[in-house]
Protein backbone atom coordinates (compact mmCIF):
# COMPACT_ATOMS: atom_id res chain seq x y z
CA UNK A 1 0.00 0.00 0.00
CA UNK A 2 3.09 1.92 1.11
CA UNK A 3 3.92 2.02 -3.36
CA UNK A 4 1.18 4.01 -3.98
CA UNK A 5 0.85 6.55 -1.64
CA UNK A 6 4.97 7.15 -2.18
CA UNK A 7 6.74 6.95 -5.25
CA UNK A 8 10.23 5.17 -5.01
CA UNK A 9 12.36 8.28 -4.71
CA UNK A 10 11.76 8.11 -0.98
CA UNK A 11 13.62 5.17 -0.44
CA UNK A 12 17.09 7.01 -1.58
CA UNK A 13 19.01 7.59 1.41
CA UNK A 14 20.15 10.97 0.64
CA UNK A 15 17.32 12.71 -1.22
CA UNK A 16 14.63 10.45 1.10
CA UNK A 17 13.57 13.34 2.85
CA UNK A 18 13.10 16.17 0.82
CA UNK A 19 11.31 13.36 -1.67
CA UNK A 20 8.89 12.26 0.97
CA UNK A 21 7.88 16.20 1.57
CA UNK A 22 6.95 16.16 -1.90
CA UNK A 23 5.34 12.93 -1.88
CA UNK A 24 3.32 14.46 1.04
CA UNK A 25 2.49 17.23 -0.81
CA UNK A 26 1.05 15.50 -3.34
CA UNK A 27 -1.05 13.46 -1.89
CA UNK A 28 -1.96 15.51 0.90
CA UNK A 29 -0.93 13.26 3.67
CA UNK A 30 -1.64 14.66 6.97
CA UNK A 31 0.88 13.20 8.90
CA UNK A 32 3.62 10.31 9.35
CA UNK A 33 2.90 7.28 10.38
CA UNK A 34 4.94 4.58 12.86
CA UNK A 35 5.49 2.66 9.64
CA UNK A 36 7.31 5.47 8.32
CA UNK A 37 9.49 6.47 11.41
CA UNK A 38 10.75 2.20 11.10
CA UNK A 39 11.16 3.08 7.22
CA UNK A 40 13.67 5.94 8.21
CA UNK A 41 15.36 3.90 10.32
CA UNK A 42 16.32 1.62 7.87
CA UNK A 43 17.15 3.70 5.56
CA UNK A 44 19.63 5.50 7.55
CA UNK A 45 21.00 2.58 9.25
CA UNK A 46 20.48 0.21 6.47
CA UNK A 47 19.21 -2.75 8.48
CA UNK A 48 22.23 -1.98 11.18
CA UNK A 49 20.98 -2.91 14.81
CA UNK A 50 19.92 -0.02 16.96
CA UNK A 51 20.70 -0.38 20.42
CA UNK A 52 18.70 1.85 23.10
CA UNK A 53 20.99 3.99 25.39
CA UNK A 54 23.90 6.61 24.97
CA UNK A 55 21.70 8.84 23.85
CA UNK A 56 19.85 11.32 26.18
CA UNK A 57 16.95 13.23 25.06
CA UNK A 58 15.27 16.31 26.71
CA UNK A 59 12.26 17.09 25.65
CA UNK A 60 9.42 18.57 27.90
CA UNK A 61 6.83 16.14 28.66
CA UNK A 62 4.01 18.52 27.95
CA UNK A 63 4.53 20.81 25.51
CA UNK A 64 1.77 23.91 25.01
CA UNK A 65 3.20 25.32 21.27
CA UNK A 66 4.08 22.41 19.50
CA UNK A 67 5.42 25.11 17.03
CA UNK A 68 8.66 25.88 18.92
CA UNK A 69 9.46 22.67 21.47
CA UNK A 70 12.91 22.55 23.16
CA UNK A 71 15.29 19.61 22.47
CA UNK A 72 18.55 18.15 23.96
CA UNK A 73 20.49 15.50 22.75
CA UNK A 74 23.34 14.36 25.03
CA UNK A 75 25.20 11.30 23.46
CA UNK A 76 27.54 9.22 25.46
CA UNK A 77 30.82 9.27 23.21
CA UNK A 78 34.82 9.81 24.52
CA UNK A 79 34.12 12.17 21.12
CA UNK A 80 38.09 10.68 20.12
CA UNK A 81 39.21 10.94 16.60
CA UNK A 82 38.98 7.15 16.53
CA UNK A 83 35.51 6.91 18.79
CA UNK A 84 33.25 9.81 18.22
CA UNK A 85 29.50 10.70 17.12
CA UNK A 86 29.02 11.28 13.40
CA UNK A 87 25.45 11.93 12.66
CA UNK A 88 22.23 12.40 14.90
CA UNK A 89 18.77 11.97 13.64
CA UNK A 90 16.21 13.57 15.65
CA UNK A 91 12.92 11.88 13.99
CA UNK A 92 9.31 12.16 14.77
CA UNK A 93 6.34 9.55 14.01
CA UNK A 94 3.59 11.80 14.17
CA UNK A 95 4.69 15.15 12.09
CA UNK A 96 4.44 15.60 7.99
CA UNK A 97 7.80 14.31 7.62
CA UNK A 98 9.43 11.82 9.99
CA UNK A 99 12.77 13.69 10.06
CA UNK A 100 12.69 17.25 12.45
CA UNK A 101 16.58 18.05 11.76
CA UNK A 102 19.96 16.45 11.60
CA UNK A 103 23.36 17.21 12.51
CA UNK A 104 26.66 16.09 11.43
CA UNK A 105 29.48 16.67 14.02
CA UNK A 106 33.31 14.68 14.93
CA UNK A 107 35.62 14.77 17.45
CA UNK A 108 36.69 18.57 17.56
CA UNK A 109 33.01 19.10 19.02
CA UNK A 110 34.86 17.86 22.04
CA UNK A 111 31.22 16.56 23.29
CA UNK A 112 27.80 15.39 22.10
CA UNK A 113 25.75 17.44 23.08
CA UNK A 114 23.48 19.99 20.82
CA UNK A 115 20.27 21.60 21.48
CA UNK A 116 17.50 22.84 19.20
CA UNK A 117 13.90 23.76 18.71
CA UNK A 118 11.42 21.53 16.65
CA UNK A 119 7.89 21.84 15.50
CA UNK A 120 5.61 18.92 16.54
CA UNK A 121 2.05 18.36 15.11
CA UNK A 122 0.43 16.02 17.53
CA UNK A 123 1.87 14.38 20.58
CA UNK A 124 4.17 11.29 20.22
CA UNK A 125 6.94 9.82 20.77
CA UNK A 126 10.41 11.76 19.77
CA UNK A 127 13.10 9.60 18.62
CA UNK A 128 17.17 10.93 18.62
CA UNK A 129 19.25 8.20 16.71
CA UNK A 130 22.98 8.33 16.90
CA UNK A 131 25.34 7.23 14.27
CA UNK A 132 28.97 6.22 15.98
CA UNK A 133 32.37 6.54 13.85
CA UNK A 134 32.32 2.71 14.46
CA UNK A 135 29.03 2.29 12.31
CA UNK A 136 26.99 1.43 15.61
CA UNK A 137 23.50 3.11 15.84
CA UNK A 138 22.35 4.11 19.39
CA UNK A 139 19.03 5.62 20.30
CA UNK A 140 17.12 7.67 22.59
CA UNK A 141 13.28 8.79 23.05
CA UNK A 142 10.81 10.74 24.79
CA UNK A 143 7.43 11.49 24.63
CA UNK A 144 5.87 14.82 24.49
CA UNK A 145 2.04 15.53 24.88
CA UNK A 146 1.13 18.61 23.06
CA UNK A 147 -1.73 20.70 23.00
CA UNK A 148 -1.36 23.04 20.65
CA UNK A 149 -0.15 21.73 17.49
CA UNK A 150 2.14 22.85 15.36
CA UNK A 151 0.00 24.57 11.91
CA UNK A 152 0.29 22.01 9.59
CA UNK A 153 -3.14 22.18 7.47
CA UNK A 154 -4.34 25.96 7.90
CA UNK A 155 -2.88 28.79 8.98
CA UNK B 1 18.16 37.47 -0.27
CA UNK B 2 20.12 39.89 2.04
CA UNK B 3 21.72 39.13 5.05
CA UNK B 4 18.95 37.34 7.34
CA UNK B 5 19.39 38.21 11.26
CA UNK B 6 21.03 36.14 13.12
CA UNK B 7 22.57 35.82 16.59
CA UNK B 8 25.80 34.26 17.54
CA UNK B 9 26.97 33.60 21.47
CA UNK B 10 30.10 32.70 21.26
CA UNK B 11 33.37 33.84 24.14
CA UNK B 12 35.88 36.08 22.69
CA UNK B 13 38.89 33.99 23.95
CA UNK B 14 39.38 30.51 25.45
CA UNK B 15 42.16 28.62 26.60
CA UNK B 16 43.60 25.82 24.24
CA UNK B 17 41.76 22.58 24.48
CA UNK B 18 39.05 23.75 25.99
CA UNK B 19 35.23 22.92 25.03
CA UNK B 20 33.28 26.43 23.97
CA UNK B 21 29.97 26.18 23.42
CA UNK B 22 28.30 28.37 20.26
CA UNK B 23 25.05 29.26 20.23
CA UNK B 24 23.31 30.69 17.49
CA UNK B 25 19.80 31.54 15.89
CA UNK B 26 18.87 33.01 12.25
CA UNK B 27 15.43 34.77 12.25
CA UNK B 28 13.58 33.10 9.39
CA UNK B 29 9.56 32.01 8.93
CA UNK B 30 10.83 28.31 8.14
CA UNK B 31 7.77 28.17 6.09
CA UNK B 32 6.55 24.42 5.80
CA UNK B 33 4.52 24.34 2.82
CA UNK B 34 1.57 22.89 4.15
CA UNK B 35 0.16 26.02 5.77
CA UNK B 36 -2.94 27.73 3.84
CA UNK B 37 -3.42 31.72 4.13
CA UNK B 38 -6.54 33.54 5.31
CA UNK B 39 -8.06 33.14 1.40
CA UNK B 40 -7.15 29.70 1.12
CA UNK B 41 -4.16 30.03 -1.17
CA UNK B 42 -1.30 27.25 -0.15
CA UNK B 43 1.88 29.25 1.35
CA UNK B 44 5.10 28.22 -0.74
CA UNK B 45 7.56 26.18 1.25
CA UNK B 46 10.42 28.59 2.06
CA UNK B 47 13.20 26.77 4.84
CA UNK B 48 16.66 27.28 5.56
CA UNK B 49 18.16 23.97 4.30
CA UNK B 50 21.59 23.59 5.85
CA UNK B 51 23.52 25.32 9.13
CA UNK B 52 27.33 24.61 8.81
CA UNK B 53 30.48 25.72 10.23
CA UNK B 54 34.09 25.96 10.07
CA UNK B 55 36.44 27.12 11.94
CA UNK B 56 40.00 28.05 10.88
CA UNK B 57 38.42 26.92 7.18
CA UNK B 58 37.17 23.44 8.36
CA UNK B 59 34.03 22.20 8.84
CA UNK B 60 33.19 21.52 12.96
CA UNK B 61 29.49 21.31 12.40
CA UNK B 62 26.71 21.12 9.77
CA UNK B 63 22.86 20.59 10.32
CA UNK B 64 20.61 20.06 7.72
CA UNK B 65 16.90 21.51 8.87
CA UNK B 66 13.42 20.30 7.65
CA UNK B 67 10.00 21.76 8.10
CA UNK B 68 10.23 20.20 11.94
CA UNK B 69 12.52 22.55 12.15
CA UNK B 70 11.16 25.46 14.59
CA UNK B 71 10.99 29.31 13.27
CA UNK B 72 14.15 31.04 13.77
CA UNK B 73 16.71 28.32 14.34
CA UNK B 74 17.94 27.94 17.40
CA UNK B 75 20.55 25.40 17.40
CA UNK B 76 23.68 25.19 20.04
CA UNK B 77 26.68 23.09 20.14
CA UNK B 78 30.18 22.87 20.55
CA UNK B 79 34.02 22.68 19.39
CA UNK B 80 37.27 22.23 21.12
CA UNK B 81 39.21 25.61 20.80
CA UNK B 82 42.51 24.73 19.10
CA UNK B 83 43.61 28.04 17.16
CA UNK B 84 43.12 31.56 17.13
CA UNK B 85 40.81 31.90 14.54
CA UNK B 86 37.79 32.26 12.73
CA UNK B 87 34.81 30.90 12.86
CA UNK B 88 32.50 31.18 9.54
CA UNK B 89 28.63 30.46 9.82
CA UNK B 90 26.79 30.02 6.67
CA UNK B 91 22.88 29.18 6.79
CA UNK B 92 21.82 28.67 3.19
CA UNK B 93 17.98 28.07 2.44
CA UNK B 94 16.47 25.89 -0.40
CA UNK B 95 17.47 28.35 -3.18
CA UNK B 96 20.91 28.54 -2.52
CA UNK B 97 20.65 31.78 -1.10
CA UNK B 98 22.86 32.18 1.64
CA UNK B 99 23.59 34.32 5.25
CA UNK B 100 27.19 34.72 6.58
CA UNK B 101 29.01 35.41 9.61
CA UNK B 102 32.27 35.54 11.15
CA UNK B 103 33.64 35.86 14.77
CA UNK B 104 37.17 35.46 15.57
CA UNK B 105 37.93 32.74 18.68
CA UNK B 106 41.10 34.11 20.37
CA UNK B 107 42.60 30.94 21.67
CA UNK B 108 45.19 31.39 24.68
CA UNK B 109 47.54 28.79 26.48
Amino acid sequence: MRSIETPPTRRDVTLGVAAAGAAIGLTGKAHATPEDLADALKQITKGAFISPGRVKLTMPELAENGNVVSTLIEVQSPMTAADHVKTIHVLAEKNPQVTLIRFHLGARAGRAKIAANVRLADTQRVLALAEMSDGSFWSGEANVIVTLAACVDSG
Amino acid sequence: MANLPTRIVLPASAKKGDIVEIKTLVQHAMEPGYRRDNEGRAVPRDIVATFAVTYGGIEIFKCDMQPGTAANPYIAFSTVATETAELVFTWTDEKGDATRETRRLTVTG
